[in-house]
């Protein structure tokens, strides 16, 4: 048995990376008594599936983690709303549980299914207009070339058929609301907010190379990344790996401000 | 006091591993800030990484947060990167917990338990925005102050820390609570900075180092007198005579980021009286003071339980030795947590030398036998003699027998070069130990290997060999270049040193008298920082310093003192008799044991004896096995059976 929990990491803890949030996880699961399996092995280890890793600095609203349930042990786990309070217990402020539910048996990984990723990124010192001329001339492209280094090679991809849709928002403020980002476009606060949505097929797209792209001169200081969602393509639209209820969310924004 | 973090967050983006700057840890308190309550800053002059699991830091964290009238908040030296940015921007030092301003606290106060922090202890007082220098402190400043084992010899820190605290922390840091509630009650007015002080004074255990003089004739100290009468002549450590009052950390931090030690840690004991003449912490902690048995075993489980970790590690300076050890082991190791249901290790940071220490290890490291790590400081009998311990050269072949037939493949060994009347030939004994300790490995498996790491002897204030002259950089290297050469082409031995030259410092830190506090000052100008960390050590700084100030680093470090000569610490104490010490001292030189008193008459060395306390010890019995030590005929000789326990095994595989 699999079962799959969306969580957030905002606030303070933004600054922990993919690895110690690995071991924080570890450790809340082993207080919660949740039977983990456990692979085989000299060193066995819980068998925990995170999705895509996130930045050390980055704040999300989506990061999911499968959980394998050791199938000789399945009737001590708890019922699964019981676990996601007991779990947000023994997380630290800024990660909270916001849903929690079984995986259907035989479903691909969170790597493999996640197609595409919405970020918002937020500028406290970015004027609007300039905010807004970057992408009108982004979308406006027909190609927008990032290079990169990889495996110590500098390697040019082109980012545009990866870029499913970007908006310029005025204000730097992170939108809240989880079904509808747009409409809550921020009234008077200084700064910009770009939101967009990335791909992550064949490779993910980060929100830093978008802004390369956006910021070719890297004249925008200190731009606030947040993950709002991952996404699954299929045939009649997308999904989320596992929707979160919006009153979770509210909760998190004060907890963790 | 407002929280700094809106300020710093942009700029923890920018340095490298931020999360050991946010708090947030399981087991972190918020304190109130209610004007009424002392204040206190607990600061560990390392990094987060190496601070954070100190365990008498996060003692006195929980005993003053759960006062009515104290809260306690921590903080850690930011590495250089922080700094740059923190001096750049013009933001302080501040605490992890609620990103307060250092400087705004009643009280910094620093945990000392290596000389080479003593700059970054300057570093932090001048990044919280306080004059470096205790006489440039105005009333609205922080009082600084430090505890731990340096502060045994506190004087090269004598202008800048405005009170040291000898020996355990639990107690007398209520008590210093009490005299600062007044202070801060009646407004903290022009002059009465030395008013409190001198009430603080009078605490036992807390010394004032402004209080006293020092004269000297030409380079040599004559006497250290109190100023006033009311000021003590000696002051004596703080000694908790039952730990099982005690039960701390009681929450233990756990951290969100990777740190050294990250594992639950209780402590079983406190205190050693092995005796090793080198061991300044088995000098200055005794008398030997047991957790009762019950309470570890309530400690371990409710641990596991709340912290989610999945090893624990029974401290204390020979774990081995703890009454009963092998029930306690395999309780903990049979039912962890209480339930049952995840595995755990345990681990013994301090193994015995022996074969029964490791029939231990071997049933509680079923999960990760990788390495093992002995510590027979010597490389020949007589030698082990002279630092009295009393570790035969069987026990450790047993050992090591023992430790590779059980399926270990690395063997680790520590030993010290530059020991009292230590020869040629002692030193190319730890090159044969190490040789022969390989070979029994390779009877067992092809790749099976001995680490030798070496360490330059540093003498110790309050330890039989105060009166060693160290040895010089240059004999230290001769003598890790003799066991280079003899160890090069032997298979599976693998040799490390450490450096001498930071070896020279610890020296001239170790027992420095109050002249060394300009030299410290110069050094930490100069950027000299982070000085255990290879890569920002330099010794040229040092020596530039020593020479502005017209010091001579030979009469400081490699000089033998005298019977009768007047230490800069004369005027402290750590309840040992000098005429102990330096009886031990000419036992040394004479290659004379001496057994352990904890199951042996006593011999009065006056860490008891002067303080009305006693061993706290559950059984009078010498532990089985190993001659090390415990009193038993060591000139016999023989077997000693690794006995294993009987015990659930820790798990591997899947359940």
């Amino acid at each position: 048995m699999r079962i799959r929990v969306r969580f957030s990491k905002v606030g303070k803890v933004r600054f922990l990376s993919h690895r110690d949030l690995a071991r924080i996880w570890e450790r809340a699961l082993r207080r919660t008594d949740v039977p983990v399996a456990y692979s085989v092995g000299f060193v066995p280890r819980p068998r925990l599936h995170f999705g895509l890793a996130l930045a050390t600095g980055a704040e999300s609203w989506a990061e999911y983690l499968d959980i394998d349930i050791d199938p000789d042990r399945v009737d001590q786990l708890a019922p699964l709303d019981e676990l996601a309070v007991k779990l947000g217990d023994a997380l630290p402020v800024g990660v909270e549980v916001l849903a929690i539910g079984p995986v259907v048996p035989g479903s691909p990984s969170l790597q493999e299914s996640v197609t595409s990723c919405g970020w918002s990124i937020a500028f406290a010192e970015l004027p609007p207009d300039l905010a807004a001329s970057a992408v009108e001339r982004a979308l406006a492209a027909s190609e927008l070339p990032v290079t990169r280094e990889r495996k110590g090679r500098s390697v040019t991809d082109d980012l545009r058929p990866q870029l499913r849709s970007l908006q310029a928002l005025s204000g730097a403020v992170h939108p809240v609301h989880p079904e509808d980002p747009w409409a809550t476009a921020p009234g008077d606060e200084a700064g910009s907010t770009i939101v967009a949505e990335l791909g992550t097929q064949p490779r993910t797209v980060r929100p830093s190379e978008l802004v390369a792209v956006l910021d070719p001169g890297t004249t925008w200081p200190d731009g606030r990344v947040r993950r709002l969602y991952q996404w699954i393509a299929h045939e009649d639209g997308r999904r989320e790996p596992l929707v979160a209820p919006p009153s979770p969310w509210a909760r998190t924004e004060v907890r963790a401000s | 006091m407002t929280s700094i973090w809106p300020q710093l967050e942009p700029v923890l983006a920018r340095v490298e591993k931020p999360a050991r700057y946010i708090g947030c840890e399981d087991g972190a308190q918020t304190p109130s800030h209610d004007p009424s309550l002392v204040a206190w800053l607990l600061l560990y002059p390392d990094t987060y990484e190496i601070g954070l699991p100190n365990q008498g830091l996060q003692i006195l964290y929980e005993i003053l947060n759960e006062r009515d009238d104290a809260t306690a908040e921590r903080s850690y030296a930011p590495w250089t990167d922080l700094e740059a940015e923190l001096r750049r921007t013009g933001l302080p030092l501040f605490s992890v917990d609620t990103h307060r301003p250092a400087g705004e606290f009643d009280v910094m106060a620093f945990n000392l338990s290596a000389e080479l922090v003593f700059t970054n202890l300057l570093n932090c007082i001048d990044l919280a925005g306080v004059p470096v220098r205790a006489a440039d402190r105005r009333p609205e400043h922080p009082l600084v102050f430090a505890g731990g084992h340096c502060t045994y010899n506190p004087e090269p820190l004598a202008d800048f820390v405005d009170a040291f605290v000898l020996g355990d922390g639990e107690e007398v840091i209520g008590e210093m609570t009490d005299v600062l509630r007044g202070w801060k009650a009646s407004g903290k007015t022009e002059g009465s900075r030395q008013g409190v002080l001198r009430e603080l004074a009078k605490v036992p255990g807390v010394y004032v180092p402004s209080l006293y003089d020092v004269a000297y004739d030409g380079p040599a100290i004559v006497a250290v007198t109190p100023l006033y009468p009311d000021v003590p002549e000696r002051i004596e450590k703080r000694t908790v005579a039952d730990l099982g009052q005690w039960p701390y950390p009681k929450n233990q931090l756990v951290p969100l980021t990777e740190v050294v030690h990250d594992r639950l840690n209780v402590e079983v004991f406190r205190g050693c009286t092995r005796g090793c003449r080198f061991c300044q912490a088995g000098m200055i902690t005794r008398p030997v003071r047991e957790r009762p048995a019950d309470q570890v075993r309530k400690m371990v489980t409710e641990g596991i339980r709340r912290t989610g970790y999945d090893e624990v590690a029974l401290t204390s300076l020979s774990t081995a030795d703890f009454s009963g050890i092998e029930r306690v082991v395999a309780d903990i190791v049979g039912d962890p947590g209480g339930c049952g249901t995840s595995p755990v290790s345990v681990s013994l940071p301090s193994l015995r030398v022996d074969a029964f220490t490791v029939g231990i290890a071997t049933e509680i490291q079923k999960a990760r036998r990788t390495g093992l790590t002995f510590a027979p400081e010597a490389g020949t009998w007589r030698m082990r003699q002279v630092i009295n311990k009393l570790i035969r050269e069987e026990d450790l072949y047993g050992a090591v027998d023992a430790a590779f037939s059980q399926g270990w493949k690395r063997v680790k060994l520590y030993f010290l070069t530059g020991l009292p009347t230590e020869t040629d030939e002692d030193t190319l004994g730890i090159a044969e130990l190490a040789r022969r300790c390989a070979s029994i490995g390779q009877g067992y498996h092809q790749g099976a290997s001995v680490t030798a790491s070496i360490g330059g002897f540093v003498p110790k204030p309050f330890t039989p060999f105060q009166w060693f002259g160290q040895n010089t950089v240059t004999e230290l290297q001769r003598k890790v270049n003799l066991l280079r050469d003899a160890t090069r082409k032997v298979r599976g031995v693998d040799l490390k040193w450490h450096d001498p030259k930071a070896t020279l410092v610890e020296g001239l830190l170790s027992r420095g008298d109050r002249r060394l506090g300009a030299v410290l000052e110069r050094v930490w100008r100069a950027g000299g920082t982070f000085q255990e960390w290879s890569e920002h050590f330099a010794l040229d700084r040092w020596l530039e310093a020593m020479a502005a100030e017209g010091l001579s680093v030979d009469w400081y470090v490699h000089r033998h003192r005298t019977e009768h000569e007047v230490l800069p610490w004369e005027h402290l104490s750590a309840g040992l008799h000098k005429d102990f010490l330096w009886q031990d001292w000419r036992d040394a030189l004479e290659a004379v044991g001496l057994p352990d008193c904890r199951w042996t008459p006593c011999y009065d060395c006056g860490a008891c004896t002067g303080y009305g306390i006693e061993h706290r010890v559950a059984s009078a019995t010498p532990p089985a096995g190993g001659s090390q030590g415990t009193g038993q005929d060591i000139a016999v000789g023989g077997e000693v059976p690794v006995r294993l326990l009987t015990g659930r095994p820790v798990s591997a595989g899947p359940r």
